[in-house]
């Protein structure tokens, strides 16, 4: 019957899981969100700086290249000015020339030759046998010829290996002359193979063509989209223009490109992504890293705190309804004090009657002589009253027995209207003393209660007595009522007592609030009906005007199963 | 000079408690009035005037009127009447609180009879000397009054 009354486990469990969740979510969506918002902040930061580089170095390349392709052409061309075409068909003289060269740029120069109109080379020198050699057919030669000075793109030419020419074109007695420089490809090839960016990063040179100028140091798969794309698009000359793409094998990578030569050639350069941005992989894994373990500690604390919180509220609980139960009795014990007042009192004159009629009997039986007729009557009429007052201590004696017995919180199906006769039978002589009045209007139909008897017979008691304590020395009435409706019984007892004022009316019923004389009251007594009541689902109202009296309302649900089955099996009953 | 006998006015709301205690003090050669609410019984007192009621014998509690609100209109209206407070056990101190107004004695009730007419006769004892003082006194000051 105890446990009844104490909350489910399944409370506790939800309560367990609501503090968990709150706490981890309130302390992990900070955490999330500051983490969030950082990373986001640091990968745009990042991102700039990445990109930024990466057009700082290629722009910085573009220069060195163009710089050492107009150097190579300066070169050329001052030897053009400074010679006439048949000081430079002497192969003596270029050789001399070449010598210079070569001791001043280490390498870069690999040949110097003059080429006639029709394209025949007629002074060479070079480690390569190619006078005489014929350009008639090559296209740098027609090119070259077109303009004023030329830089060819690298091919391998009739010496089989890869090369470009720098050439000039000289006028000397109405023919045109070219004077040419093979530029080693190795050394022009180290100025962008040394241009390494990150790990992985690298550069390399095109043409319009798509035709590899450089070698780059891995390869370079100019088909895949990412680069088809970025070669199509127009490159604005002197900015590096930069996407983001996977490649073929899935990785992302960053290709940057930036025209070159006058947009003859493109420098390109590619990175895979996870290089370029490795410092923001890393805080990216370390904000990750934080982030679990944070969380995972702050839900194994949460739930550790939690659980033992929940433990706490449950022993709390616990204790509170012991304490109830307690309080229950003791505000039972104050009421049966308070009575036992009133009940002695109520005995004690039925018992003053009988001892005076007994003595009555003995004065009659002590006269001299015979009884006489007379007298024997009025003895018969003595020992009648004896008989009448000796049950009405026997009533009063039951009425406070009723009530004596030790609370039970067992919970039956109670009759409200018995149990309104009965408290009222209790009171019934304070309230003749006090000048109270005390009447009822009970709905005979009244469906049955589920609650523990002895605790509504107090909570009724209780009430009634406030009511009776209400009425000042004028006198009053006490009206108890019991109603019904929407399945909920309604029990009323009013007064037209001194009434409660307002200031008081939110506290009454606080526990030990009372404005009865010290010694009167506990201030117990609303305080337990209102728990009692509250327990059973019902509430408990109150309306009250200052000295018009107040009038104390219970509502509870009635029970379900309220007429009970007749007598007899079921299915033999209406036979 | 002759005896008369001391009368006495038994206020109780109990109906059947004060008709046979009356039936036993009249036995006792009392002149028993009887009086079943404090506005009933100072009715009596009126009525009867002060010499023919010596004692009041008064319960504690009633409704409306209580014993001890009776008795200080007695008091004020009648002084030379004595009262004796009947009391339940419940209500000792109200009887205590009733002596200290001037009533002459208190009794638990239920009460012994001879207990009960003793305390009659000594309050009755003492009224009637509580009267024949004034009375003495009365005779002294008209006797000074002649002999100036």
């Amino acid at each position: 019957m105890q446990t009844a009354r104490v909350r489910p486990a399944a409370y506790y469990r939800s309560l367990t899981r609501n503090l968990v969740l709150f706490v981890v979510v309130v302390s992990l969506l900070p955490l999330f969100l500051t983490g969030a918002i950082i990373l986001y902040q640091f990968k745009q930061a990042y991102q700039t700086k990445v990109e930024e580089n990466l057009e700082v170095l290629l722009n910085k390349h573009c220069h060195t290249i163009d710089a050492f392709l107009i150097d190579r052409l300066a070169d050329i061309r001052v030897l053009a000015r400074s010679y006439t075409v048949p000081d430079l068909e002497n192969p003596d003289l270029l050789k001399v020339k070449l010598g210079l060269l070569r001791e001043e740029y280490s390498g870069v120069y690999v040949d110097l030759g003059l080429v006639d109109a029709k394209g025949a080379q007629v002074a060479y020198a070079g480690p390569y046998n190619l006078t005489g050699a014929n350009y008639s057919t090559a296209q740098w030669f027609h090119e070259a010829m077109q303009s004023e000075h030329f830089i060819s793109d690298v091919f391998a030419g009739l010496r089989g290996s890869p090369h470009f020419i720098v050439a000039v074109r000289m006028h000397y007695e109405g023919n045109d002359w070219l004077l040419k420089a093979t530029i080693d490809f190795e050394a022009f090839n180290a100025l962008v193979e040394n241009l390494r960016i990150g790990e992985t990063g690298f550069a390399f040179i095109l043409n319009r063509q798509s035709e590899l100028q450089t070698k780059p140091r891995q390869e370079v798969i100019l088909s895949s989209g990412a680069w088809q794309e970025l070669l199509q698009t127009p490159l604005a000359p002197g900015k590096v223009t930069i996407v983001e793409q996977p490649d073929s094998l899935g990785r992302d990578m960053i290709y940057a490109a930036a025209p070159l030569k006058k947009g003859q050639w493109i420098i390109c350069a590619q990175q895979e992504v996870s290089d370029a941005f490795l410092y923001l992989v890393q805080a990216q894994r370390a904000a990750i890293a934080i982030f679990v373990i944070g969380g995972l500690l702050i839900v194994a604390v949460s739930l550790i705190v939690a659980r033992r919180l929940v433990r706490r509220i449950a022993e709390a609980d616990e204790q509170k309804e012991a304490m109830n139960e307690k309080m229950i009795e003791a505000g039972r014990l104050a009421s049966i004090g308070e009575l036992a007042a009133g009940i002695a009192h109520e005995i004690n004159n039925p018992v003053a009657i009988m001892v005076e009629e007994a003595g009555w009997i003995e004065d009659l039986m002590s006269d001299e002589g015979p009884l006489s007729e007379e007298t024997l009557a009025e003895i018969q009429r003595a020992v009648q009253q004896i008989q009448e007052q000796g049950d009405r201590c026997k009533q009063i004696t039951h009425k406070l027995l009723s009530f004596a017995r030790k609370t039970d919180p067992t919970i039956k199906p109670v009759d409200l209207n018995g149990l309104v006769d009965e408290v009222l039978g209790l009171v019934a002589q304070k309230s003749r003393y006090a000048g109270v009045k005390l009447t009822t209007a009970l709905d005979q139909g009244l469906p049955k209660v589920a609650a523990s008897p002895s605790e509504l017979q107090q909570v009724l008691l209780n009430l009634v007595n406030n009511a009776v304590d209400a009425i000042n020395a004028e006198g009053g009435t006490v009206n108890v009522t019991t109603t019904q409706e929407n399945g909920r019984v309604k029990l009323s007892v009013s007064d037209t007592g001194i009434g409660i004022a307002d200031a008081n009316l939110a506290r009454i019923f606080d526990p030990f609030y009372t404005t009865k004389p010290v010694g009167q009251g506990t201030g117990l007594g609303l305080s337990i009906c209102y728990g009692i009541i509250n327990k059973l689902g019902g509430e408990i109202k109150v309306t009250s005007a200052k000295g018009e009296g107040s009038t104390f309302t219970v509502i509870l649900p009635a029970r379900q199963d309220t007429t009970p089955a007749p007598a007899g099996a079921p299915g033999t009953g209406q036979g | 000079m002759v005896v008369i006998n001391p009368s006495v006015l038994l206020v109780d709301d109990e109906v059947p408690f004060v008709e046979t205690m009356a039936k036993r003090l009249a036995k006792r050669e009392l002149a028993v009035e009887t009086a079943f609410s404090g506005k009933e019984a100072l009715e009596k007192l009126e009525g009867g005037g002060p010499s023919r009621i010596d004692v009041v014998i008064l319960d504690v509690k009633m409704p409306g009127m209580d014993g001890l609100e009776t008795l200080a209109a007695i008091k004020g209206k009648h002084p030379n009447v004595e009262v004796i407070m009947l009391t339940g056990h419940a209500t000792v101190e109200s009887a205590i609180e009733g002596m200290k107004s001037g009533a002459y004695d208190y009794l638990m009730k239920p009460c012994e009879m001879d207990l009960l007419m003793a305390k009659v006769g000594e309050a009755v004892a003492k009224k009637r000397a509580h009267e024949a003082k004034i009375l003495d006194a009365r005779v002294r000051v008209h006797a000074l009054r002649r002999e100036s």
